[in-house]
């Protein structure tokens, strides 16, 4: 078996366990921390876009996450239908997406990191200060999921598939993203941004494209964000939760797709175990923050991959030291 | 017109702070690279220390000495002992801040509890000036005061002193200071020490004024970040500069425009980007 049967055969079997999961995980329970990941999977692969492939650390994607869910919220509060509210939420979230990468991408590296910091705290201000418009700490509540097709999404299975579709389609974008030849400059515009922009490619517009891709799909997470809680509310758009985010990208190993999606899983576990026992998630995120820095800082799975190896080795090495020993006295 | 020397009078107190808390961090920014995500935190740790001992009767600015001081021993082990291992690295550097931001604000909480604590304004500083029929409270001029004098002292010691000139040597470029003999990762603990001494001295100075609650620095780090993308990084004239325009933008925002107070801050920050991305006294990066 090649490596290339052995990964086909590999993502069939995940595909397999995705598809049937809300019949063996076992309670309702479970099937919507399933739906969770699978949405801050589709967030944490939009974010992986531009800190993995681009190489631009963004900190304000949360606002991102935001700006789609309330302007979709705020559309069906004012009595719109679901269809209407979803477009103009996702344009709304390319046209911020926009603004966005016009104001982050006069820098890069930390300057980038700190303008959208700033984009992402403005966000914060006026979900938050704003309360003539998002009713500020109080959020905006949404009734009702949509019923794509006359399929009603109301029952946690329902909204698992639905998000299941979205996540297959949002994972298929990156791969087809990842292979295309703009995948491929835009990680030319993150190694030689230089040499890249002496052979002709107009480096910046290769940027703001890539910003506007991840946009948009953190929009749709956003989107499913407040189908799924069926509320949103300023701390959506925390510092914080663009923090979790990067967590995700992080933890996961960047620049990788099935990265992001563990890194995902990973948060939304440990959120949800972590909360149940303590109430302290901050200092467990803060704390892992560190920790995954100071021992990890390529990732948890790359990283594991080369402690395993490390103690692997080193186990081997031991081995044979041992063997001799035993023949002797033998 | 009173109402107007009131919000200005507190534009220029708020400023004042402003410059405490960012000084501190366009010097770290300017000269080591790293973007320090704690600083906030190191202005709230520094105030909830500064109430705790003036809840125990110290005095004023004792209390605020004792604060900085501590902090900026803190600040000292977190460079030499984390941040130091990860020299050159911006983006682990970013995320361990962040994730000991996050610490610290879960610790203040489980220690301090979520009620916003605000100290009596200090004994003989109570009460305002009248001139000329006009209030101003006295408090918020010596704040101002105090803000002012710092200044001069940090221009005097970065422009007129040995060490001054071997931080600028630093800010400047950091291998070839290291090539003439100055030892730059000295340096580094020094300003990282005296930046979190001077952002937990404001945190003490504003406590009366601004009270200390849990999210005090997710509040003051965006701002810190404007001052500093505003004035440009390394800049201590821009931090002043930058500081006080921010003062004002934010107090009178507050005044006339309650809801997007907090987007008006942002404003200049923006055009400075569009306009003069290295900020208004930053120089060009190479």
């Amino acid at each position: 078996m090649t490596a290339a049967q052995a990964k086909l055969g590999a993502l069939a079997v995940a595909l397999l366990l995705l598809v049937t999961l809300p019949w063996w995980v076992g309670g309702t329970y479970y099937i919507n921390i399933a739906s969770q990941i699978l949405l801050y999977a589709v967030f944490a692969l939009a974010l992986n876009v531009l800190v993995g492939y681009g190489g631009l650390v963004s900190l304000g994607h949360a606002g991102l996450f935001a700006i789609a869910g309330y302007a979709a919220a705020l559309m069906l509060e004012n009595g719109y239908g679901h269809l209407e509210a979803n477009v103009s939420g996702l344009l709304v979230v390319i046209v911020a997406s926009a603004v966005f990468a016009v104001l982050a991408l006069r820098a890069t590296g930390i300057g980038f990191l700190m303008i959208t910091l700033a984009l992402g705290q403005i966000v914060w201000g006026l979900a938050y200060r704003w309360a003539g418009l998002t009713h500020g700490d109080n959020g905006v509540n949404v009734s009702g999921r949509p019923m794509p097709f006359g399929i009603s999404l109301s029952s946690a299975t329902s909204f698992y598939f639905a998000t299941l579709v979205v996540f297959l389609v949002s994972l298929g974008a990156m791969m087809l993203f990842v292979r295309s030849p703009f995948g491929a400059s835009l990680r030319g515009t993150r190694d030689q941004p230089r040499r890249m922009n002496a052979l002709g490619y107009n480096v910046w517009l290769i940027r703001f494209l890539a910003f506007l891709f991840s946009g948009f799909w953190s929009g749709v997470a956003g989107l499913l964000f407040i189908y799924y809680n069926a509320f949103i509310s300023p701390q959506v758009s925390q510092l914080q939760s663009s923090a979790e985010a990067l967590l995700m990208v992080i933890s996961g190993g960047t620049a990788t797709l099935l990265g992001p999606i563990v890194g995902a899983a990973i948060v939304v576990i440990m959120k949800n175990v972590v909360s149940a026992y303590v109430e302290r998630w901050n200092m467990a995120l803060g704390i892992i923050f560190v920790l995954i820095i100071t021992f990890m800082p390529e990732g948890l799975v790359p990283g594991s991959v080369r402690l395993w190896k490390l103690a692997w080795s080193s186990w081997r090495r031991r081995a044979p030291a041992t063997a001799p020993a035993e023949e002797r006295a033998s | 017109m009173s109402q107007f020397l009131t919000l200005a009078v507190n534009s220029i107190s708020y400023g004042g702070l402003l410059f405490l808390l960012s000084a501190g961090f366009s010097l770290i920014f300017g000269l080591m690279r790293i973007p320090n995500l704690m600083h906030g935190s190191f202005f709230m740790l520094g105030a909830y220390f500064g109430v705790t001992f003036l809840a125990r009767g110290m005095n004023f600015w004792l209390a605020a000495l004792v604060s900085a001081v501590a902090m900026g021993a803190i600040g000292a082990l977190i460079e030499r002992f984390l941040l130091r291992r990860l020299a050159g690295q911006e983006l682990a550097q970013v995320l361990l801040t962040l994730g000991l931001s996050f610490v610290v604000a879960d610790l203040c909480l489980m220690v301090w509890t979520g009620d916003p604590w605000q100290p009596a304004t200090p004994s003989g500083l109570t009460g305002a000036m009248v001139v000329s029929g006009l209030f101003f409270p006295i408090f918020r001029l010596v704040v101002v005061l105090v803000a002012v004098a710092i200044a001069i002292a940090l221009w005097l010691l970065v422009d007129w002193t040995r060490l001054g000139a071997m931080i600028r040597a630093g800010v400047d470029d950091a291998p070839i200071a290291r090539v003439v003999g100055i030892k730059v990762s000295q340096l580094f603990t020094l300003i990282f020490a005296l930046g979190a001494g001077l952002a937990a001295f404001g945190g003490v100075m504003g406590a009366p004024i601004l009270s200390v609650y849990p999210g005090l620095d997710g509040e003051m780090l965006p701002v810190a970040l404007i001052v500093v993308i505003l004035g440009g990084t390394g800049s201590l004239l821009g931090a002043l500069v930058g500081s006080f325009v921010i003062g004002f933008l934010y107090n009178f925002g507050q005044a006339w425009f309650p809801d997007l107070a907090y987007v008006i801050l942002f404003l200049p920050m923006v055009l400075v980007l569009v306009v003069r991305p290295q900020g208004l006294f930053g120089k060009v990066v190479p």
